[in-house]
């Protein structure tokens, strides 16, 4: 896909008409969640709420991975580069994310070894050209990075490197959507799906979450033209009074996804109960490190044992993450919690709510 | 949370460089010529208008495509005095060395830097050289100041742009960023980015030559556009609204950005400047520009109005609206 191609889905032309079938059809007032941050950034580089007509409310939804992240894995990431011997390697997002009492930002500047790095085979270059010391690469992501990630193991473990270690706060998203609804105050009444995990997990792995809740439910992409059209598949199901999942992002997504990548992921990693940040306990929702692999896994390599921890007192993130609030609701948004001094991660991720409201609505 | 310690976000050139800035290390030397934080400090001695600035050079790594931190070093000075509206004339050069560095590179970085002063036609009139044990500096860093002198005529800062000017930005966006951080990171993506790096002296005197109603004058280095115009629409309590589809950049550079995640209005420039002209002489200084070597992409990307002092507005392709803030956090250390 070349970015001309892409161009293409930023044709103002092409917006301005799905917008006019939009603003044609939609009648009734409609509560719209686009679950993945990456849509939550593109809806507000791109101004798409401002140019909506009333009747339809854009929520965002727990897709951004750090801001899941609990306060405790936070706290576990930041223990494990007091290490001696150890280099951290992270993608940027969780750098200045708050635990409780530092940051990986903070503890780099007291001397702790933690590198920003692209991609999982930047930290195996790390861990290759440090044979002295122990990389460990920090997995926070969905389905959509945990390929890759399982694929620097198995690549480590295939060129006998004893010096890279993964810890595993992967989450995953199906089981997520499944919690979201069964809360008692969820209130939403179709779904924009994430593109990008979707590549990986395919249309098919919606289909259970969909035959038990019958919302409608449409899988979208990044570009302004993406988005308005999966908004207007919604519109035109939720006008008709019909519930489909249907898929709105076909140039990347197919019905059964990347069979590849799955089979690596789950051939590293096995599914766990996991806890989601402002989410609690959700059933089958995580990413483990296979026993096979053990050797690379640095939950049991490295005795990492930190309090429990609480979340900030009067941060809304868990309600913002689920779409029942939004940041101006929260006490704490704009008046303690900025991005410069942020108490929760929905602040600092790029793709955070609260960062991506405090960023195109101003201060 | 108390920050006790400098973060490498303090150098961003964001929110907490200028927090840091303005909190600590203005405080002490406070006075009026310093408060100006302009590009250089404009003053005036027996009748004559100086501009003075200084910079240092930590750019890594040191060779890019397009330039290196040698010719960096002189255009970015030089390029500082010709956004106060100066001619600038001398330079001095500050060397940091760590041991062990080859000599061919530093004889590589010193040619770079004669030819760039012969281009932008400054002499280095005095200079400085440290060497520091291996471990304690990274290869080399280098600082420039200069001195220029500015015509009788002009009269260009930050805090001077009005309701009404359009915004001139003479060039594609983001692309010596992105050469920096791709050449750093080993990224390979078909035929290599160039950094825009380069002198824009002659432009500005050009601009000047034809033009008396040029109000601001700003190379948006670190932080990129969406910094230099929110420092801009504070300064002179005007508001700013720029349009998308107007803003020039390279397909790859634009591709990359998508890749990385980086919003490419934060993204570093070299040789490209934003100037706020008056409505009536905006074409005229479009024209001019689009005459020099490195001018002729030239667009007008928007305007300056008097509602929401303050604030930048960016009118998006399919016709929404949104505010470009100034940064947080660190998008890309060490691109200077």
């Amino acid at each position: 896909m070349t970015i001309k191609h892409l161009e293409e889905y930023r044709d103002p032309g092409i917006s301005r008409k799905i917008l006019a079938r939009i603003k044609k059809n939609s009648q009734k007032k409609i509560r719209l969640m686009e679950v993945c941050g990456t849509h939550t950034m593109s809806v507000f580089r791109n101004g798409i709420r401002g140019i909506l007509p009333d009747t339809i409310s854009l929520l965002s939804g727990p897709g951004c991975p750090v801001c899941v992240t609990t306060q405790n894995e936070i706290d576990a990431f930041i223990a494990l580069s007091r290490v001696d011997n150890v280099i951290v390697t992270t993608f940027g997002d969780l750098l200045r994310i708050p635990g409780t009492a530092s940051s990986l930002q903070k503890e780099r500047a007291n001397g702790r070894d933690i590198r920003v790095v692209y991609s999982t085979f930047d930290a195996l270059d790390v861990a290759r050209k440090n044979p002295e010391k122990k990389t460990v690469f920090l997995g926070v992501g969905f389905e959509t990075t945990a390929p890759t990630v399982a694929a620097s193991i198995i690549a480590a473990k295939e060129m006998h490197l004893e010096n890279y270690y993964v810890f595993s706060a992967h989450k995953l998203m199906p089981p997520a959507m499944n919690a979201l609804m069964e809360a008692d105050d969820f209130e939403i009444d179709g779904f924009l799906l994430p593109g990008h995990v979707s590549v990986i997990i395919g249309l098919k792995a919606f289909l259970s979450f969909f035959g038990k809740y019958r919302v409608p439910s449409v899988i979208a992409g990044f570009e302004p033209a993406d988005i308005l059209q999966a908004i207007s598949m919604l519109v035109d199901q939720l006008e008709s009074g019909r519930a489909r999942l249907e898929n709105g992002y076909q140039r990347a997504v197919t019905f059964d996804g990347n069979k590849e990548a799955e089979r690596i992921m789950h051939g590293v990693f096995e599914t766990v109960d996991a806890t989601w940040r402002g989410m609690g306990a959700i059933p089958k929702s995580g990413l483990k490190i296979r026993t096979a692999f053990a050797p690379f896994d640095a939950q049991k390599v490295f005795d990492i044992s930190v309090p429990d921890s609480e979340e900030p007192a009067g941060c809304l993130c868990g309600e913002i993450l689920r779409g029942i609030k939004t940041p101006h609701e929260c006490p704490l948004y704009k008046e303690v919690c900025t991005p410069t001094d942020p108490v929760g991660p929905c602040m600092v991720s790029s793709e955070g709510t609260c960062a991506a409201y405090y960023k195109f609505s101003g201060p | 949370m108390k920050i006790e310690k400098v973060l490498l976000e303090h150098g961003s050139g964001g929110k907490a460089s200028h927090g840091l800035i303005t909190d600590m290390i203005l405080p002490p030397f406070v006075n009026p010529i310093l408060s100006q934080l302009h590009d250089g400090a404009i003053f005036d001695i027996d009748g004559k208008r100086l501009a003075f600035s200084t910079d240092s050079y930590v750019v890594d790594p040191i060779f890019f495509p397009g330039g290196n931190i040698g010719d960096l070093a002189i255009n970015g000075t030089v390029n500082d005095l010709a956004m106060c509206g100066a001619n600038p004339l001398y330079l001095s050069v500050g060397f940091v060395i760590e041991e062990g560095f080859p000599l061919t590179d530093l004889e590589k970085i010193l040619q770079s830097m004669r030819f760039a002063t012969k281009e932008a036609g400054v002499k280095i009139v005095t200079g400085d050289t440290k060497v520091v044990p291996r471990g304690s500096a990274d290869k080399i860093f280098i600082n420039t100041s200069g001195i220029g002198l500015i015509p009788d005529h002009v009269n260009i800062a930050g805090h001077l742009a009005r309701p009404g000017d359009k915004i001139i930005l003479t060039g594609s966006i983001a692309d010596h960023g992105i050469a920096v951080l791709t050449q750093r990171e080993g990224m390979t993506f078909g035929s290599a980015i160039s950094s825009d790096t380069a002198p824009l002296n002659r432009m500005v005197k050009s601009m000047l030559s034809v033009c008396k109603d040029i109000h601001v004058l700003r190379d948006p280095t670190r932080g990129g556009i969406g910094t230099a115009l929110n420092e801009i629409a504070g300064k002179s309590e005007i508001g700013i609204e720029i349009y998308e589809e107007t803003i020039p950049i390279g397909d790859q550079v634009a591709g990359i950005c998508e890749l990385l995640g980086l919003d490419p209005l934060y993204v570093a420039n070299e040789g490209k400047l934003l100037a706020f002209v008056g409505p009536d002489h905006a074409e005229e200084v479009l024209a001019t520009v689009r005459d020099d070597e490195f001018g002729k992409e030239a667009v007008i990307i928007g305007h300056a109005v008097a509602e929401n002092p303050g604030k930048v507005f960016m009118k998006t392709r399919i016709g929404g609206t949104r505010i470009v803030d100034m940064l947080t956090g660190e998008q890309l250390p060490r691109i200077c």
